[in-house]
């Protein structure tokens, strides 16, 4: 029932509407009770963007072809949950889930934070209005997914590259830390519309902030893992506008995780903390404009759509508002605390930010300059790998270094010769770590021999950070020694969590300079019968064969896989030729040796005529590492998430305090 | 079905308007309808309790860097005194509140 999704779109729609100018009046104009009917319209919108779900995810089940968005995404054979997971695989269907997502969010947002920030909430309700007031009139009036035809035999299907189980969760996930960035934004605009000097805004959003940040970089690595399988060319990352397009917020948000700490224990960078979150806010609005706009060429854009003009419409006005009213409350944001030394953590977090933003926005300049050369010189070009890879080195391995050296840093100030004394075993480790490598043949790679032993340095110093820690609780009287080691962590749970969070980022580093610097690739034209040798692997092509699966014909090389004598079995490469799309994927043979934490990586590029099959193989070393760095990096997140029970008192006594203060 | 569909539209419309206007429909009349706000006055002491929370954070962790052996004795000497001072300061200033404050509450909602 069509009917019923457009109607509930559109009530959301004037709910949302209602929430930003109701909100915003009552905010102007204080005045309790309209602000509370404002509130109640944000939630509202959430139950009616969750009803217009329900009856797009009910039409997809059904295979309800009258519905337009449905015929267009799926075919009568697609899998169920390809099926459903069509949802947002179309424009219309990601634009209701940035929708329901920002409803949802915002409203959970508002209702546990009613309390800790009510100065603030306010002007947060209508800041979160006014933005899904922008998603929900592209849904009624422009992309809507409720539109409505006769009804086919059969739908055209899902782009084959989304039939892929990665793609049920990257979706989502990206939308989760592409909207929660809204929550940090919509609370710390509403702070400085409303005249706040204080940091409860950031004590509320802070958990907002880092799930957002959490799920942006976990559905960025499931996005190259999904690359990596169903692409198929290889690799892991490519730098591709629509990676870039997640990972320019991420690097962003990065940034801000680290200097509001700088704000939370130095009361500094309370403006470029305010310009960090705006610019995290625009850059995950950018990068839902290049995915959904098609006005970039990627891998991953699947849709050519005329909402673009509407995306950077609203990322210039979302830009120009938050530019004056952070110019306008410069006032109130200016901190009267100065840097006491260069050599400190809170410089460290200084050096670590300007990095990440430089960065990012070295990124941002490769992503655009096409489209700028495209529009003011008539000539399209391409921003290759090599720009990428080039700043990614420049301003990442710096970055690497910090990991290592801030924490051992002191805050205000410490002195050369107490940093040089911190780091002395990192270094030495580092030191003998590159020797090893450098006698083990590592050397054929500079770039990976500097990057691997600014890796034992890094690992070495949180490995140190933990020791000296553990040492100082257990000599505080903390029980024995692993009561001292947990008490470390459940203690200050937002910097060991961070420490695993940069072992993740190391680990991270060591897979992709394995994969990049050390990695062997070979191609040939085999026939039944011929091996094929790559490094101490050798494959034996022994034919190709056929089938049918639910929605595609199946084409497979059988290879059988030897090394140093010892047969490991056989593996299929080949392709997938679906048939109510009329299209073709490559389906590479991956054989993982976690033990040696290598891929064995086969693409089946081209099948001949005469039996024979062109090969593409690829060793890639210790990309294994990436993805567990993904697992290890939600782990660090999550102990950084945790609730901390003393915090939870110390601001118990701020409420009561605040209770006495308006009694006052 | 279309009717239906209308009908279960109208019906979300009409229960969304409801709940929109419940603060209204529950509180028809009020003496107060403004909202519930710090004064300058009050801003500033949450300041100041932000301020002592800061510091007294500030010294513990100096406190640990200094067991860790991150920070030399001398070093250590030098910052003590300020942040003491400052967290003295703060906590002299929020006097009056802290004496008619009620006892320290238990629980509170999570911060998200």
């Amino acid at each position: 029932m069509p009917e019923l999704g457009r109607a509930a779109l559109v009530v959301a729609f004037g709910l949302v509407v209602y929430a930003a100018l109701a909100g915003g009046y009552a905010a102007f104009r204080g005045r309790r009770r309209l602000l509370e009917s404002a509130t109640n319209a944000l939630f509202a919108a959430f139950g009616s963007v969750a009803v217009a779900a329900l009856v797009l995810l009910a039409a997809l089940a059904r295979h309800d072809f009258s519905f337009s968005y449905v015929a267009s995404h799926t075919s009568r054979e697609l899998p169920l949950g390809y099926t459903l997971s069509a949802f947002w695989g179309g424009q219309q269907g990601s634009l209701l889930l940035w929708l329901l997502v920002l409803t949802g969010m915002g409203s959970a947002a508002v209702l546990l934070n009613r309390r800790l920030v009510r100065g603030v909430i306010p002007w947060t309700v209508p800041i979160l209005g006014g933005i899904a007031s922008f998603f929900a009139l592209l849904l009624v009036f422009v992309a809507s997914p409720f539109g409505t035809q006769v009804a086919p035999a059969d739908g055209a299907g899902l782009n084959p590259s989304l039939q892929n189980p990665y793609m049920l969760a990257h979706p989502p996930l990206l939308y989760l830390g592409y909207v929660g960035l809204t929550i940090p934004f919509a609370f710390a605009m509403g702070a400085l519309a409303s005249g706040r000097a204080d940091e409860r805004w950031i004590v509320a959003t802070r958990r907002w902030t880092l799930a957002s940040w959490t799920f942006l970089g976990f559905a960025i690595l499931l996005g190259a893992k999904w690359a990596y399988e169903e692409v198929g060319w290889g690799g892991w990352y490519a730098w591709d506008p629509v990676e870039n397009a997640a990972l320019m917020p991420w690097l962003v948000a990065t940034a801000y995780l680290h200097s509001v700490m700088v704000q939370e224990k130095k009361n500094m960078l309370r403006v470029w903390n305010a310009v960090l979150v705006a610019g995290a806010f625009c850059l995950s609005l950018f990068g839902t404009f290049l995915t959904r706009s098609g006005v970039i060429n990627s891998i991953h854009s699947f849709t050519q759509s005329s909402i673009g003009a509407w995306f950077l419409g609203f990322i210039a006005v979302v830009a120009a508002a938050s530019t004056a009213l952070i110019l306008y409350r410069l006032p109130l944001l200016r901190s009267r605390t100065r840097l006491e030394s260069l050599v400190s953590r809170e410089a460290a977090f200084l050096y670590n930010n300007l990095f990440l933003v430089a960065l990012a926005l070295t990124v941002l300049w490769g992503v655009i300059y096409p489209l700028v050369s495209e529009a003011v010189r008539g000539v399209a070009v391409t921003v290759g790998a090599p720009y990428y890879d080039f700043f990614a080195i420049a301003f990442g391995l710096p970055l690497v270094l910090l990991m290592g050296v801030g924490p051992l840093i002191a805050w205000r100030r410490a002195s050369l010769r107490a940093l040089g004394r911190s780091l002395l075993w990192p270094a030495g480790v580092a030191l003998a770590v590159g020797v090893m490598l450098l006698a083990a043949g590592a050397g054929s790679s500079p770039p990976g021999l500097v990057g691997y032993t600014f890796a034992a340095f890094v690992l070495a110093a949180i490995v140190l950070e933990f020791v000296r820690g553990t040492r100082a609780r257990h000599a505080l009287g903390a029980g024995s020694w692993v009561g001292a080691f947990t008490s470390l962590i459940g203690r200050n749970r937002r910097r060991y969590g961070g420490y695993v969070v940069h072992a993740a980022i190391v680990l991270l580093l060591v897979g992709a300079v394995g994969i990049g610097g050390f990695g062997t690739t070979r191609e040939a034209k085999v026939s039944a019968g011929q091996t094929m040798q790559v490094g101490d692997y050798t494959l034996t092509y022994l034919g190709s064969e056929q089938r049918r699966a639910a929605n595609a014909v199946e084409v497979r090389a059988r290879l059988a896989v030897a090394r140093g004598g010892n047969e490991l079995g056989t593996i299929l490469a080949g392709k997938n030729r679906y048939l109510a799309e009329q299209q073709t994927s490559n389906e590479v043979a991956i054989r993982s040796d976690w033990l040696r934490a290598e891929d064995l990586f086969v693409i089946a590029d081209q099948f001949n005529t005469d039996g024979s099959v062109f090969l593409k193989v690829l060793i890639n070393p210790l990309v294994n590492l990436i993805w567990l760095a993904g697992m290890l990096f939600v782990a660090g997140s999550l102990i950084t998430m945790w609730p901390d029970a003393r915090e939870q008192r110390r601001l118990a006594r701020r409420f009561v305090e605040e209770g006495a203060l308006a009694r006052a | 079905m279309e009717i239906f569909a209308v009908v279960l539209g109208a019906l979300l419309a009409v229960a969304c308007v409801a709940f929109v206007a419940r603060p209204f429909l529950a509180e028809p009349e009020t003496a107060d309808d403004r909202l519930a706000g710090l004064t300058p006055v009050e801003q500033e002491r949450l300041q100041l309790a932000e301020q002592r929370d800061r510091a007294l954070a500030a010294l513990k962790e100096l406190e640990f860097d200094h067991r860790t052996g991150k920070i030399a004795d001398a070093d250590y000497g030098e910052l003590v005194g300020p942040l003491r001072r400052e967290a003295a300061e703060a906590l002299q200033a929020l006097e009056p509140v802290r004496a008619s404050a009620p006892a320290p509450v238990e629980r509170v909602d999570a911060p998200a």
